[in-house]
């Protein structure tokens, strides 16, 4: 015990007195926060759209009006033909056509059913299905509005102009049936709230990984783990006197990143702190054991930093953080549960956003557990065998 | 008294390569002995075995009693080492490194002081400041406090003096004697031939293998042919020369000099200078020399005469 606390204090100073080090820890988590939390949405505002209307009725124009009003459309020119339009979206001075056809309102009136053709660049297949959705909205809207005057639908037909998922077009609710969406747990639907949860879990992950396999590989790199290795220290005391430092900083910074998030972006935290810090201290066990792991296999802090960068991509892709898991194809989606960043960003979610208490949670956090011990133990088994 | 530090037939390989290879010898109790060797020779690896960083592939050692495989824990507190790269924190002060590697072994700098007070005292000075801050000299005489601040019984110092000033170099050595007046048993290697004389006994490494093992005086005393020292502006001629002439043993570049051995039992120097005038050389100054223990290494290295070997 009292070598680990010798060893600790060294750490410690050594931490403190590296002018690299500061910086990362405690500004890069602050601006990380910051420009990911404003920048990573899902929202696409002022779609820019060329209006070709063949039809110059009043329904025509109360969609074209609605569509602007919701402020993720902008008309940004009325070209005389389809052939016209087709030339803008190739030239990228628009997004996406709206077509109203001849007689749209004539049919609506009488036949009940009228047809207008929205045309999307889906270049961005993911902001291309978001801008069809809101097209939807409006569109769905619309069609309430005008119920009263005349019993309506309007079914928009789709053209992807490059790749538009199949299948999209849509039937409107039939009359007298009003869908009302309401967003449980985030009503607002504040990308915010859903990603800062997220993006903590990043800062956290970062640290137990990066910095720790760093911290151990550098001992290596300059020749230090030669002096130490003839000292009485034992290889238990080596490890956690690296590798605890880590474990409180994280922790430390989650306190300053959670602080952050309610003070800046106001994320509600219904559910309990003390289970949230106690199941990021397990999470971050599993974290330094990969980092741990990473510098047994390398030599220096660049080849640490390569390898840890390479599985850090992966786990941070696949973890839900920036696209939904339930999109993913099978395979993925049976990859990511060996993936900790998913559990513990579920975790997060779950606890700040929902209230989950740790029976809601159970099966991430015995998920959690068992990758902290079989990692744990491969890392430490594996830093044995590569030191003599 | 048994004898401090002994290895039998230690053998170590990396892959094909023969790192060591079956290497035998016994250090005495306070004996300063020296391990002398080009880069590559296998120095190192002896060193990391006999300190418990290395387990050998074959053969048995004992330090201080220990047996490095088995024993590695006692004998750790038992010995200090001094890698050949520095391997202090570069970014704590010459204090905090010194007091770190006192309180690990339980003790602290007061009560090694004495023993580490001569070569201490010339940084204390700098004792605020960063070890990576440190001139090469005052980095040594830092390595050199910290492995022996617990008061080893064995002390090992891989090529202490390499990439160090020949002032600094002196000093090192001036140390280490009076270490060895302390009752400290010194190991240390040195790719320096010159540094030889200044340890009690001597053994010659090459490839992996011991090339003898004596005193300094004795092993220049086994040169056993005449040796004659030859001075002449145009030396890569007049070794061409000699290394060509029948009774010539070998012929090596020293430095300015070129050293003539013969195979006879007697050869006059002026007969030698005729040799190189007949070739075109005139001006060469020839006379009778002894041997010194780089003699002896280049001689047992390749054997008699290599013309067609790096001179």
């Amino acid at each position: 015990m009292r070598t680990i606390g010798i060893l600790l204090q060294k750490e410690f100073r050594q931490i403190f007195r590296n002018r690299g080090m500061l910086p990362i820890l405690f500004g890069m988590p602050f601006i990380q926060l910051m420009i990911l939390a404003f920048a990573v949405t899902y929202e696409v505002r002022d779609t820019r759209v060329s209006l070709v209307d063949d039809d110059r009725s009043y329904v025509a124009r109360l969609l074209v009006d609605r569509m602007e009003a919701s402020g993720y459309f902008v008309v940004a020119s009325r070209p005389a033909s389809l052939a016209l339009a087709a030339e803008d979206l190739h030239y990228a001075r628009s997004r996406m056509i709206l077509h109203v056809p001849r007689h749209f309102e004539r049919d609506l009136r009488t036949g009940g059913t009228g047809r207008i053709q929205i045309t999307l660049n889906a270049e961005d297949g993911a902001a291309a299905g978001v801008i069809q959705a809101y097209a939807m909205q409006v569109i769905a809207s619309v069609n309430r509005e005008i119920q009263a005057d005349f019993v309506p639908v309007a079914l928009p037909d789709f053209h992807g102009g490059l790749d538009v998922p199949a299948g999209s077009g849509t039937v409107a609710p039939a009359a007298g049936i009003r869908l009302v969406p309401r967003h449980w747990y985030n009503p607002a639907l504040d990308y915010q709230t859903f990603m800062v949860p997220g993006i903590l879990v990043l800062l956290v992950t970062m640290i137990g990984t990066f910095l720790s396999s760093m911290n151990v590989v550098r001992e290596k790199e300059i020749g230090t783990i030669e002096q130490l290795n003839v000292t009485p220290i034992r290889k238990h005391e080596f490890l956690v006197a690296k590798l605890l430092p880590f474990w409180l900083i994280a922790l430390v910074e989650l306190a300053f990143g959670l602080v952050l998030a309610k003070v800046v972006f106001s994320v509600p935290m219904l559910g309990s702190l003390v289970l949230l810090f106690a199941l990021a201290g397990v999470y971050l066990l599993v974290m330094l054991a990969l980092g741990l792991w990473i510098s047994t296999i390398t030599e220096t802090q660049q080849q640490a930093m390569f390898v840890a960068w390479f599985v850090m991509v992966i786990f941070i892709m696949m973890s839900g953080l920036f696209t939904p898991i339930d999109s993913m194809p099978d395979w993925a989606q049976a990859l990511t549960r060996l993936n900790p960043v998913a559990y513990f960003i579920e975790i997060m979610r779950r606890v700040l956003l929902k209230g989950a208490g740790l029976a809601d949670v159970r099966f991430h956090a015995l998920a959690l557990a068992a990758f902290a011990t079989v990692l744990l133990t491969l890392a430490v088994r594996q830093y044995h065998k590569t030191t003599a | 008294m048994a004898a401090s530090v002994v290895a039998t037939e230690l053998h170590k390989a990396y892959g094909s390569t023969v790192a060591l290879g079956r290497v035998s010898f016994a250090v005495e109790p306070g004996e300063l002995f020296g391990f002398v060797g080009p880069d590559g020779a296998g120095k190192t690896t002896l060193f990391r075995i006999l300190v418990s960083l290395v387990v050998p592939d074959g053969g048995e050692a004992r330090v201080d009693g220990l047996d490095p495989v088995r024993q590695y824990r006692e004998l750790r507190r038992r010995l200090g080492y001094m890698p050949g790269r520095f391997s202090l924190y570069q970014d704590l002060s010459v204090e905090e490194n010194l007091r770190f590697f006192a309180t690990i072994f339980g003790t602290t700098i007061e009560a090694g002081y004495d023993l580490i007070r001569e070569i201490y005292a010339q940084i204390e000075p700098f004792r605020d400041r960063r070890a990576g801050a440190l001139s090469g000299g005052m980095k040594q005489k830092l390595a050199l406090s910290c492995a022996l601040v617990h008061r080893p019984k064995v002390l090992f110092l891989d090529e202490p003096t390499t990439g160090v000033d020949a002032v600094s170099r002196r000093e090192f050595w001036d140390m280490l004697s009076r270490l060895r007046a302390e009752g400290i048993t010194i190991v240390v290697s040195t790719p320096y031939m010159d540094e030889a004389t200044r340890c009690d006994r001597v053994a010659l490494i090459q490839e992996g293998s011991l090339l003898g093992v004596d005193t300094p005086a004795a092993i220049a005393a086994s040169f056993d042919r005449p040796l004659l020292v030859v001075r002449t502006p145009r030396r890569l001629d007049a070794l061409r020369v000699l290394r060509s002439y029948e009774h010539a043993r070998s012929a090596w570049s020293f430095g300015e000099d070129l050293h003539y051995a013969d195979t006879r039992d007697r050869v006059e120097p002026a007969e030698i200078a005729r040799l190189l005038a007949g070739a075109g050389i005139p001006d060469a100054v020839v006379r009778p020399a002894t041997a010194g223990i780089e003699d002896v290494f280049m001689d047992r290295m390749h054997g008699t005469a290599a013309p067609g070997a790096a001179a």
